[in-house]
């Protein structure tokens, strides 16, 4: 089965290709790819994306697809579904499941669901302790042969130094990437906004930055000990991104992400109104902070962007501020809120925007790079820059509707996406698999 | 639209200047009617207020159910544990509940700050905080006012130390902004233990030593320390606490001459206060108390629609 995509502007800078091609895939695979016009198709599809932008495939680091356990507030149809009206090719779930994802069977249970259900590639990670519980390793070894893909105890960060660095020694064993949900219990506690000016006029307990930035320059530490590749998540202040971009230039295997509400989102944000919406973990800091992450995204000190998409069940976001659990989704907005914010507006180059969505991510977990070249695989993002829209609650192809971005109106948007050759979403609308 | 310029009462910002002297001056017209023999006016008869309660209040609860009692209203007390909105029915639902059985008025205490919020939007009856966890209490800041200015007449350029958990008041937050508002100088004083990240965004200065001032203030508002709502103990001890921030009689003496002690209740003695400093003449607590039927019962009357003027003497 052949596919042509026709004349859109094919961005990707690995091979510093930016201009209008024609892409022939085949079985999955680019085959080969041409000025507009040059290729003959005898037998197969062929779809006209003049006026769209050609990328490869964006992959998202950290989503959470609540299955099993959780399936009223997503399972791995859905989320498979809004990572693809997203524009993701793939998404790395994690491992906080009921029950948490911490054997090789567990691991095993979501890529044959994923199978099952979904086009949207599900990269399952699986926790970095037993039970997440951060005292005793979890049996790696048997969830590398199931197919997991990094390991973190996402949602808590691993408190006891000494347990960070076994689990980091042992992960070398398997070349996967250890991702760090950094926070100190002791500053913590029950915080649940940025602690500075806004916790102080709405009364609510709150955390520092530095309760973050701690384990941050712990885990920089530990690597440095343990040689293991070590990838902050969700990092969202200034002097976190300090801490990582220094070790970077010390050579160590580093990296980070950065969430779209991180950036485009601060403390400010959380007014009288108490938007539950707006509570997430970490979360959102200084006017200055969230600055600081667009700076770092641009320049490079931050690696790619995550969106953490953290689907809640609307009576559950409908509980008190402090009393309503932590996230927002992110799958279906992520794309639209870079472009709008940072692209449409001249200060991201297409070609970075690639670099931060689809590289990068792709490189963190060791993968082989998706390029638009003959002999790549065939994930790929089509994005219609000139569309625009307001997110509204009724859109969402996720299980639940908490964005933090409701009301917002954005510009550009996802109109296909192709895994493996095969469209899992189509002139804007989700490929049923 | 009432007399106020808004149609609840959540945060004591939601209040100009003019809106705080309405309260305050209608509620000098109810303290005369609380003098009396016979204390209740019909103005509210057949309205209907709702007292819940989500969080345990004695003090609180009796001054709202007695001023809702002396303006004649129907006053009916919902109390239930905070934790039933997480584990069994939501505060949503509750509003509703509240809701479909046509509600005038709802005051609502409870452990979580923006809780009167989810009323607001759920309801169609006015709502009053009574208290929202760290956040808010607004009612308890008009009676405070109504205190001080019944004693010195205006609050123009008076000073204010308010002293204590800062960090954990929602006292200060209604009141250091209102005070702010009106002309006072508001100056917190506690341990940094006891401070929030912010304190000068609610319009107040910050001292940490009690004695560096003492002799300056015209007011000496004490904070109960709330053992309850503090986990992580941020003083050594009670002893040291009360050696350090206590009012006690070696401190009474320096007090300007004119200054006087507010306290919200229940006093810890022997901790804030000392016996000496609670039951001195200068001490305001028990006017406080009686000042907050007055000013409950000016706020009920307001927000459901009376205006200044009428009140039926």
């Amino acid at each position: 089965m052949a596919l042509l995509l026709k004349n859109a502007r094919c961005v990707d800078p690995a091979v510093k290709l930016d201009k209008n091609c024609d892409i022939l895939i085949r079985d999955g695979v680019i085959v080969e790819l041409g000025i507009p016009g040059t290729i003959p198709l005898l037998k197969g599809e062929e779809i006209d994306l003049t006026g769209k932008i050609l990328v490869p495939g964006l992959v998202d680091l950290h989503v959470h697809l609540r299955d099993p356990g959780q399936e009223y507030k997503e399972d791995i149809r859905s989320g498979g579904r809004a990572a693809a009206k997203g524009g993701f090719t793939a998404v790395v779930a994690m491992p906080n499941t009921k029950p948490i994802c911490d054997t090789g069977s567990k691991v095993r249970y979501v890529i044959e669901k994923a199978r099952e259900v979904s086009r949207t590639r599900i990269l399952p990670s699986g926790s970095l302790s037993h039970g997440l519980q951060g005292e005793a390793l979890s049996e790696m070894g048997d969830m590398v042969k199931a197919g997991a893909v990094a390991f973190t105890d996402d949602g808590r960060g691993v408190q006891d130094a000494g347990m960070m660095r076994r689990a980091m020694d042992y992960a070398k064993l398997f070349g996967k990437p250890v991702m760090s949900h950094c926070q100190v219990e002791g500053l913590v506690g029950k915080g649940v906004v940025n602690e500075g000016l806004v916790s102080t006029r709405l009364g609510m307990a709150s955390w520092p930055a530095a309760g973050e930035e701690i384990q941050i320059a712990r885990d920089i530490a530990l690597c440095e000990l343990t040689g293991a590749q070590l990838h902050i998540q969700h990092i969202t202040t200034a002097r976190g991104v300090k801490l990582v971009a220094e070790a970077k230039l010390r050579g160590l295997p580093v990296s980070c992400e950065v969430t779209p509400h991180h950036l485009f989102l601060c403390e400010e944000d959380i007014d009288e109104k108490y938007d539950t919406n707006l509570k997430m973990n970490p979360p959102l800091r200084t006017r200055e902070d969230m600055f600081a992450l667009q700076e770092a995204l641009i320049s490079g000190a931050i690696d790619c962007i995550a969106t953490d998409h953290a689907p809640h069940a609307e009576h559950e976001k409908a509980f008190e501020f402090e009393a309503a659990p932590f996230g927002t989704t992110g799958l279906e907005t992520a794309l639209s809120l870079v472009f709008t914010e940072l692209v449409a507006s001249g200060r991201l180059e297409l070609a970075t925007l690639v670099e931060r969505m689809a590289h990068a991510p792709r490189r963190i977990l060791g993968f082989a790079p998706v390029r638009l070249e003959a002999g790549s695989i065939a994930d790929l993002t089509v994005i219609d820059p000139e569309t625009t829209y307001e997110v509204r609650a009724d859109d969402f192809e996720s299980k639940s509707k908490n964005s933090a971005f409701i009301g917002r109106s954005l510009k550009g948007r996802a109109s296909h996406v192709f895994v493996g050759g095969h469209a899992s979403l189509a002139d804007g609308k989700v490929v049923a698999l | 639209m009432g007399a106020l310029s808004s149609e609840h009462l959540i945060n004591i910002q939601d209040l100009n200047k003019g809106d705080i002297f309405t309260v305050l001056d209608t509620a000098r017209s109810f303290k005369e009617v609380n003098e009396r023999s016979i204390k209740k006016l019909p103005t509210l008869r057949g309205r209907t207020i709702v007292n819940l309660f989500l969080e345990p209040s004695t003090r609180t609860r009796t001054s709202f159910e007695i001023a809702a009692k002396r303006l004649s209203a129907d006053g009916i007390n919902f109390t239930a544990s905070a934790s039933a909105t997480t584990k069994g029915e939501s505060l949503v639902d509750t509003a509703q509940t509240l809701d479909a059985m046509n509600c005038d008025l709802v005051i609502i205490r409870h452990a979580y700050a923006g809780s009167p919020q989810i009323l607001t939007r759920n309801m169609r009856a006015h709502i009053i905080n009574g208290g929202d966890g760290k956040h808010q209490h607004p009612t308890q800041a008009l009676l405070d006012l109504y205190t001080i200015r019944e004693h010195f007449g205006s609050f123009e350029g008076l000073k204010v130390a308010i002293v204590g958990d800062i960090s954990h008041s929602r006292v200060f937050g209604s009141l250091a902004p209102a005070l702010n508002l009106l002309g006072a100088e508001v100056t917190a004083i506690a341990p940094p233990t006891l401070l929030p990240a912010c304190t000068e965004v609610l319009g107040s200065k910050v001292l940490y030593d009690l004695d560096e001032a003492l002799e300056t203030f015209d007011v000496v508002y004490m904070l109960r320390v709330q053992q309850e709502r503090i986990e992580q103990s941020p003083f050594p001890s009670l002893r040291e606490y009360a050696t350090l921030y206590g009012l006690n009689v070696e401190r009474l003496s320096r007090l300007k001459e004119d200054a006087i002690i507010m306290h919200p209740g229940p006093v810890n003695r022997g901790v804030e206060l000392s016996s000496e400093a609670v039951d001195t003449a200068r001490n305001l607590l028990l006017y406080q108390v009686n000042a907050g039927v007055a000013v409950r019962m000016a706020l009920m009357y307001l927000l459901l629609g009376g205006d200044k003027d009428g009140i039926a003497a």
